[in-house]
């Protein structure tokens, strides 16, 4: 992620050390892709039907 | 109770996925009819009465999120997304307990009434916050969260029915399947609420004060007493209606157009077909959205509607004689449709700022739920006079492809008369700046 990513649009300074957000980043996109995923999978198994039906 | 506002150092990739949380769990709407057959046969309900509390959700999705939008735009998206947990979830656990108690009309009030709610105001929950975080990108963001709506009922569709295959189709096995949906969506959900942060506003460099926004503001009050707020919603309607008029009626749609060639369409080839529409209408939710980052707003509805319209003239020139022409054509239609959802918020903040975006939003909605009622009437209505008529195959659906590129044209011309909102529309700076202080 590159700075802009990072900062919020107002640009108040920090006054300590900002936490790394990466593992919550990974875990939040995790959280919602994992069912996304299995959406997608149930989706081109059924769609594949138009082909093989 | 106020925004929850960012600490400093907090990522904006941490926004998408709480919006996603509460997007991907609502969007389970469209996943209803997996309910309804087991429904039928437990509670002895016809098909009308089993669509009750699908339809009663969609209705109060639109004034939930008509009404709410002020609402939401004041108390922030944590409070939005709070009741947009409560609501959802607690509308399955009445189901749950109507069909586990046998009676119909709780599961009508529970998904219907108080989900329907949920829905709403889980909708517009984000839109506003992702906009105010992608100041650079608002088209891609509010994209990533409308295309989870889309995305929520690929996920429920064969999670609900492997549930029911587990559980029973009795009635005992539904409020079962109810309770676990409720609990599940419950928790899914909470992300949302623990993740979504505000940005912080900026500072004047002067005395620390937050900044007045920038660039033209309207309120919502004021919004809808602009023509450009109902050319957008004709806008809308138009490209809703025309894209439902194909998704609400695409497996025996496709299995007609065939019918009478050598390559008829089998019941699991329709049913692929389908999930294909599925897939294009998502796609377009974050594909045409981003691309409208780059090629502006008044240029992409131009492609939604006019090449939308193309499209349909393609089906209805070749007719029968092309399936690959039918289901391009038809995967594209279903991208605009999809596209036309996600791009409307960025569209609406280009024209009237972020003051209260989501609040505009949350009033235009009320085009979606006309369009639903509209694009199935028009296709079904005509589909059943031409049978009538002794006609069948592709020409069930001349007429009915010749009003939709109507429709579309008539949302083209009211794209084309878009202009920049009046002056006198415009929130006083003094008034932006309380605004902000509140937040």
């Amino acid at each position: 992620m590159s700075t802009s990513d990072s900062s919020p649009p107002g640009g108040a300074a920090a006054d300590g050390p900002v936490p790394d957000r990466r593992p919550l980043i990974v875990f939040a996109w995790v959280w919602v892709g994992a069912p996304l995923a299995y959406g997608l999978y149930e989706l081109v198994r059924k769609a594949t039907q138009l082909f093989t039906g | 109770m106020s925004p929850p506002v960012a600490p400093p150092g907090w990522s904006r990739w941490l926004v998408p996925p709480a919006a996603l949380s509460v997007h991907l769990s609502i969007g389970q709407a469209y996943a209803w009819s997996v309910f309804k057959p087991s429904l039928e046969s437990a509670l002895d309900l016809s098909g009308t009465q089993s669509a009750l509390p699908f339809q009663l959700g969609i209705v109060m999705l639109g004034l939930s999120a008509a009404f709410g939008g002020t609402l939401v735009e004041r108390n922030g998206p944590r409070w939005a997304m709070t009741v947009a947990l409560i609501c959802f979830s607690s509308g399955f656990l009445i189901s749950a307990l109507g069909a586990a108690t046998e009676q119909y009309w709780l599961i009508v009030f529970g998904y219907g009434f108080v989900g329907g709610i949920g829905l709403g105001i889980g909708y517009i929950s984000p839109v506003s916050t992702l906009i105010k975080w992608f100041p650079d990108r608002p088209g891609m963001a509010t994209g990533i969260a409308i295309m989870g709506f889309g995305g929520g009922a690929l996920i429920a569709s064969p999670w609900s029915a492997q549930m029911l295959e587990s559980f029973g189709s009795d009635s005992s096995g539904i409020a079962l399947a109810f309770l676990v949906h409720g609990l599940t969506y419950a928790v899914f959900m909470s992300l949302g609420v623990l993740l979504v942060r505000v940005p912080r506003p900026a500072k004047t460099a002067a005395d620390g004060t937050p900044a007045p926004l920038e660039g033209v503001q309207v309120s919502a009050n004021s919004a809808v007493r602009t023509p450009q707020f109902w050319l957008l919603w004709i806008v809308l309607c138009m490209n809703v209606t025309a894209g439902i008029g194909i998704l609400e009626k695409a497996a025996p749609m496709i299995t007609d157009f065939f019918a009478d060639t050598s390559t008829p369409v089998s019941v699991s080839a329709a049913a692929g077909f389908v999930a294909l529409l599925s897939a294009a209408n998502m796609a377009g939710r974050i594909g045409w959205s981003s691309t409208s980052d780059l090629i502006g707003r008044k240029n992409i509805y131009r492609v939604y509607l006019g090449v939308g319209a193309l499209m349909y003239a393609l089906i209805a020139w070749v007719g029968d004689s092309s399936k690959p022409v039918f289901i391009i054509a038809a995967l594209v239609i279903l991208s605009f449709y999809g596209g036309g959802f996600a791009t409307i918020p960025a569209y609406l903040k280009d024209l009237f700022g972020t003051y209260q975006v989501g609040a505009i939003h949350g009033r235009l909605l009320t085009a979606w739920s006309t369009a639903g009622v509209l694009g199935p009437l028009i296709v079904n209505w005509i589909a059943d006079r031409q049978e009538e008529a002794g006609k069948s195959g592709a020409s069930l659906y001349g007429l009915s492809l010749v009003i939709m590129i109507g429709l579309l044209v008539v949302g083209f011309v009211a794209n084309e008369l878009v202009r920049p909102v009046d002056a006198r529309h415009h929130v006083p700076a003094r008034k932006k700046e309380a605004a902000d202080v509140h937040e």
